[in-house]
């Protein structure tokens, strides 16, 4: 049912910022080292995650994650084309990092303590928060949470942001898919949509220019880069390689060829080197 | 097991939305599926053609179709309700048909020397049909009534992915919770199906012994 609301909505092909390649050599034996000589590596990312991590017609993924996978690979002396895509959803990423199936996954992958005990994570390079999407032009005023006590909101059932939004209202509509959320918000039944402004955002590209995202996020989801657990010296490189990006403005230029079509450039969050 | 266990008022909130669908459903396309029956047979040519393609649409067409009109084209036509009673609107109508055919062919079972008798002792069509023909026609069809009643309270489920909590979209919340134990939960879900369905059939069963015409 999803598919078919969603038929026809096709995600724009950001254009291509490949990062040049440096020439880099790392201490024998570390992670770095290894991937650098093999000239590849492989990624675990979202396939169906509209500007972060999502499939174009040619089965290439495009988005913000895949922009700093590109980023970090670069700064391992790997280009584009030398990276493997491997979709990840959100039930097999510890199970991929951990049996060595990627090296890396990008996936809006939110840091958390529970996961750390599986893997580690550098970042955050994106701290999404649950957020609120109206029809455009926002019809009923609603400029925040608090705005929706007694209005009818759409969510996904057993989620965090239905757990979160019950604090605001007792009117929720619990549907399959957040896109199943998108036909009830059109023909008036519920007045918002709420989750992850940057699912959010993705309904609301694709659809355009039927929604709005009210770009008041209330709560906090810091999204990390999931790797191996016990290696750190590949975890402070990459928490580098962040912090570079930060400075010298790829970070932004990464944000703003994808996610940052919909959503205002944010301050890159500081890295958390637990 | 666990995950079960922890979730189990979650649980209870999607069967007891589940029995509900079913009571109040099952009721209404028994009521309407008697209606259709009638207008089947009825001597007015207008009844029997509405009544034909009303069975042949509804039937003909998947539940999970009849439960996105109800739920998406609806409210477009000013028809604003709580899902859940769109999903009850939807689900009598789906299985109303299924109902009246059942009947029908009780109906048609009943010999026609009955119908014959009743209106020779001056009985008109519709207390032919309500004193003489639908008690004895319903009787013989209780076994068939059942499984209608056993297939709409499978089809239950499909009202679950249109934003009613039954006892499919609560498992799916549960799995959201724990997904280490899918296989858990989903026995459990089963298993509280079963706790609906095997009931009805002996209650049909029991129903049945009790009414039986015997010829």
């Amino acid at each position: 049912m999803a598919a078919a609301l969603t038929l026809g909505a096709c995600a724009g092909t950001p254009e291509e910022t490949a990062p040049p390649v440096e020439d880099v050599s790392f201490d024998a034996g570390t992670t770095m080292a290894k991937l650098n000589e093999a000239g590849k590596i492989t990624i675990g990312t979202k396939f169906t995650q509209p500007l972060f991590g999502q499939v174009d017609a040619d089965g290439n993924p495009q988005g913000f994650d895949v922009e700093i996978g590109k980023l970090i690979a670069a700064k391992l002396g790997i280009p584009a084309d030398g990276i493997t895509w491997t979709e990840t959803v959100s039930a097999n990423r510890e199970p991929f990092i951990e049996a060595g199936e990627v090296d890396l996954v990008i996936a809006t992958y939110t840091i958390n303590d529970e996961r750390k005990e599986k893997i580690a994570f550098a970042g955050p390079y994106y701290s999404a928060g649950q957020d609120i999407l109206v029809l455009a032009g926002n019809p009923k005023g609603i400029e925040g949470p608090e705005d929706l006590e007694g209005l009818a909101v759409c969510t996904v059932t057993g989620s965090t942001s239905e757990a979160n939004i019950k604090e605001y209202t007792d009117n929720i509509i619990a549907a399959t898919d957040y896109a199943d959320c998108l036909e009830p918000l059109r023909s008036g039944t519920v007045d918002a949509v709420t989750t992850d402004n940057v699912i959010l955002a993705g309904l609301a590209d694709q659809n355009a220019p039927e929604f709005e995202v009210v770009n008041a996020p209330f709560t906090e989801e810091p999204y990390g880069i999931g790797l191996a657990k016990d290696d750190t010296d590949f975890r402070d490189f990459i928490n580098d390689v962040l912090e570079e990006s930060y400075e010298d403005g790829s970070w932004a230029a990464a944000w703003e060829a994808t996610a940052g079509k919909v959503l205002d450039t944010p301050t890159p969050p500081a890295v958390d080197r637990y | 097991m666990d995950a079960v266990i922890e979730n189990f008022p979650v649980f209870l909130g999607g069967f007891w939305a589940t029995i509900r669908l079913l009571v109040l459903s099952g009721a209404g396309a028994i009521v309407l599926g008697v209606i259709i029956a009638a207008m089947r047979i009825s001597p007015v040519g207008a009844f029997r053609a509405f009544a034909t393609v009303y069975t042949e649409i509804l039937r003909n067409i998947p539940l999970t179709l009849v439960l996105f009109f109800c739920a998406f084209l609806l409210p477009y036509l000013e028809i604003k309700l709580d899902y859940f009673v769109l999903a009850v609107i939807g689900l009598t109508a789906y299985t109303s048909p299924f109902i009246a055919e059942a009947i029908r062919s009780g109906i048609n079972g009943v010999s026609i020397g009955q119908a014959e008798a009743a209106r020779a002792i001056g009985l008109d069509f519709a207390q032919t049909l309500r004193l003489v023909v639908m008690p004895q026609g319903i009787r013989m069809v209780i076994p068939p009534l059942l499984n209608v009643i056993i297939a709409l309270t499978k089809n239950t489920s499909v009202a679950g992915g249109f934003f009613v909590v039954e006892l499919i979209a609560s498992s799916r919340q549960v799995i959201n919770l724990r997904g280490d134990a899918v296989i858990a939960i989903l026995l459990a879900v089963a298993v509280f199906y079963l706790v609906i369905t095997v009931p009805l059939g002996q209650v049909a069963a029991r129903l049945e012994r009790k009414v039986a015409v015997f010829r």
